[in-house]
């Protein structure tokens, strides 16, 4: 099966997914596990029929899963990255035990619960915006009016984060009522009633949206705070880069210091688009979640003060930016398990790759090794974990040699997706990410 | 939504980033008297970098630690800016501690631990032991990846500080061990005799380096003592690699491993069927 789009469409969620994900394990709210022997055979087909993207394929991860549950699909992950991680615990605690997921990362209860989509709003931009008083940091357009640039030759970080909430602030009011207008069109012309149909009476609505960009805004605040940061105008007096002196501390080496921000700007965005209310009273939530939408979004934003520069794409979901995790997996998914899921209940992606070396020397170390990083993860207060093990070269080889891996499968984003059939910026994008244990 | 008035503070920076990265001179700054007591007290050590998530140095899922100074000089060293002390960055144990401790619940659901490697750390004996002592402490297993050379520094005390040695041994034959490293093993099999007396657990590391390192006499006569020392759980045989290279090249050295290539998988496999022969665990 195949969808008719639009290609603006192709380049924000690529591989022509049909969004079917299978939800696999968990517990029940009585503490006995929900793993049958279908579970295992479900993950068996990727070794009967090969590696696929959809359905994408998702485990209600706990430590108290059985370890031959674990050690499986720990191995099944490792075999095919086809598999995606999500905490059981804070799925269950929230919504209860008969839950699945919807789309990508987003759990509901079946039959009880909606959600409107709300894609994601880039808060990268949104920063520059804040910065340039309103105004496209690429086109010179004033796109928010009322609003003040930043002055003087250093970025004062109190000065910035005080712009950046006012920003923020208008972002939230513009996206909450798009969304509106969008789902009430939505249902008065394309009412899902067969859907719905099987849906009980008044069911939960929750309008998800979305933020972009986490780790770009996070390491710009950080160099803001901790290095000084000039701004460089051109002839109309627009920002358009940066000059940064000295170190500062980056997303995603379990440092207090930026994560701090990180976890600022979810919660803070979070209360600003809760100020405005919803169609159908809908439940506000967040994501911070991108599929392959981070390399677009890249694309359209300029110059940030992190030393992105203009058109890099941005980190996936809520990953470090490339490279600038420095010090290995355990802290990454540390920094990443610190923003809280009452700020961001539609879901926080942390897509890893590994190289098969860094798991271990052998194969059985391996699978013990990845489940161990399942357990200690989702043992404290990560989300959700994407598992990639791949070699570098193998996906290099995959782009210039895309008939010798017809069912090449990666993580992306929450999602799963075939490697030949992305495009090569986001082949690209993949290949730099970090690759822990190279 | 507060966010904090002021940063928070940390008394000493440890952005000591990736074990991946050319390091100098860090420590440069630091007093000659300085690095004098800091090594005689042991608060204070050379840190080249360190990593979480390592499923290489020891049992599950590791923090590693690498310090700087190292008194052999490897022909096939990966990491050739390790060698000199003040390349390292200055951090005290209290330093090293409070980030380690971020990492304890971590660690134990992960099997895992803190390892130590270098260098050499104990080229700086005294920092290692209070390291290890604290993360004994904090209940996380240690392990120290060492030469041996300086082995006999740790008393016996200080030897329990250490739960798994991860023991290099490069070569049996004291003149190949000479060229290979600029140093006598003497002291290293004198190491690994009193580690077997006293019981303490080890996994023994052999670098196979084509052309270099691959007598399989030599490497029999290394399992054959490794086999009758009786405490040692498991072999790895690492196969040699060029990811080094650009170290040498960046520090203007002369890099005579240039040419050399990575063992082939039958080399290794026979190496490996070595160890086997005398009832040695190795992958």
């Amino acid at each position: 099966m195949r969808f008719l789009r639009t290609p603006e469409y192709d380049e924000l969620f690529a591989g022509d997914p049909t969004w079917v994900t299978e939800s696999i394990g968990g517990l029940g709210d009585d503490g006995r596990s929900l793993v049958t022997k279908t579970s295992f055979r479900m993950l068996q087909t990727l070794y009967n029929l090969g590696p696929a993207p959809e359905p994408n394929l998702t485990i209600w991860y706990s430590p108290r899963l059985p370890e031959g549950f674990r050690r499986f699909a720990s191995k099944v992950a490792i075999d095919t990255s086809a598999l995606q991680f999500e905490s059981d615990e804070i799925m269950r605690r929230t919504w209860g035990d008969d839950g699945a997921i919807a789309c990508c990362v987003s759990p509901m209860l079946v039959g009880k619960q909606m959600q409107f989509f709300g894609a994601r709003s880039n808060l990268a931009k949104c920063l520059l915006y804040a910065i340039n008083g309103g105004k496209d940091e690429l086109s010179g357009a004033q796109i928010a009016t009322g609003f003040k640039a930043v002055e003087g030759d250093v970025l004062d970080f109190n000065d910035v984060i005080d712009k950046f909430g006012r920003m923020m602030d208008w972002l939230a009011r513009v996206y909450v009522n798009a969304m509106n207008v969008i789902h009430y069109m939505h249902d008065k012309y394309a009412y899902e009633r067969i859907e719905m149909a099987l849906h009980d009476y008044a069911p939960l609505r929750t309008m998800a949206f979305g933020i972009a960009g986490l780790s770009v805004v996070a390491d710009s605040l950080s160099a803001i705070r901790y290095a000084k940061v000039r701004p460089i105008r051109d002839e109309n007096g627009l920002i358009t880069d940066y000059q940064t002196e000295g170190d500062f501390p980056k997303f995603g080496n379990n440092d207090n210091r930026v994560d701090e921000l990180a976890t600022w700007v979810v919660r803070t965005f979070m209360s600003k688009l809760r100020k405005y209310p919803t169609y159908r009273n809908a439940i506000h939530t967040q994501s911070v979640l991108t599929i392959t939408s981070n390399v677009v979004y890249g694309k359209g934003t300029g110059n940030t003060p992190d030393g992105r520069r203009h058109g890099e794409p941005f980190a996936p979901g809520a990953n470090p930016m490339h490279g600038r995790d420095t010090h290995g997996i355990h802290a990454s998914a540390a920094s990443v398990a610190k923003i809280p899921y009452r700020d961001a209940a539609d879901g926080i992606s942390l897509t890893t790759s590994i190289v098969p070396m860094g798991l271990g020397r052998v194969a059985e170390d391996r699978v013990t090794n990845l489940t161990g990083i399942l357990d200690a993860f989702f043992g404290s207060t990560g989300y959700h974990m994407n598992i990639n093990v791949l070699n570098r070269d193998t996906l290099v080889d995959a782009m210039e040699h895309p008939e010798k891996y017809p069912s090449l499968t990666i993580r992306v984003s929450g999602y799963a997706v075939n490697f030949v059939r992305l495009t090569r910026e986001q082949q690209m994008d993949v290949i730099s990410r970090t690759f822990h244990g190279e | 939504m507060a966010l904090h008035k002021e940063p928070p503070l940390q008394n000493t920076p440890l952005e000591a980033k990736s074990p991946f990265d050319l390091r100098v001179n860090l420590g440069k700054n630091v007093p000659e008297s300085d690095v004098r007591s800091a090594l005689a007290s042991g608060d204070m050590g050379f840190l080249h970098s360190f990593t979480t998530g390592s499923a290489v140095d020891g049992p599950g899922i590791r923090v590693v630690g690498w310090t700087t100074g190292c008194m052999f000089r490897c022909l096939y060293c990966h990491n050739p800016d390790t060698w000199t002390m003040s390349n390292g960055i200055p951090v005290t144990v209290a330093r090293a501690t409070e980030e380690l401790r971020k990492y304890r619940f971590g660690l134990k659901v992960m099997s895992g631990g803190f390892t130590l490697s270098g260098g050499e750390p104990l080229m700086q004996h005294r920092f290692a032991v209070k390291l290890f002592r604290a993360a004994q402490e904090m209940g996380i297993h240690t392990a120290l990846d060492t030469n041996g050379y300086f082995g006999h520094r740790l008393t016996d005390e200080e030897l329990e500080t250490i739960d798994l040695v991860l023991l290099d041994i490069k070569s049996w034959d004291p003149e190949r061990h000479q060229r290979l490293t600029g140093n006598d093993n003497g002291p290293i099999l004198d190491y690994a005799r009193r580690l077997a007396l006293r019981k303490r657990p080890v996994w023994l590391r052999f670098v196979l380096v084509p052309g270099l390192t691959d007598d399989l006499e030599d490497i029999a006569r290394i399992a054959r003592f490794t086999a009758g020392l009786g405490n040692v759980e498991r072999v790895d045989v690492l196969p040699f690699h060029q990811m080094g290279t650009y170290k040498w090249k960046e520090l203007g050295m002369t890099y005579e491993l240039a040419d050399f290539k990575p063992p082939s998988a039958e080399l290794v496999e026979s190496a490996c069927a070595q160890f086997r022969a005398v009832g040695l665990k190795t992958y």
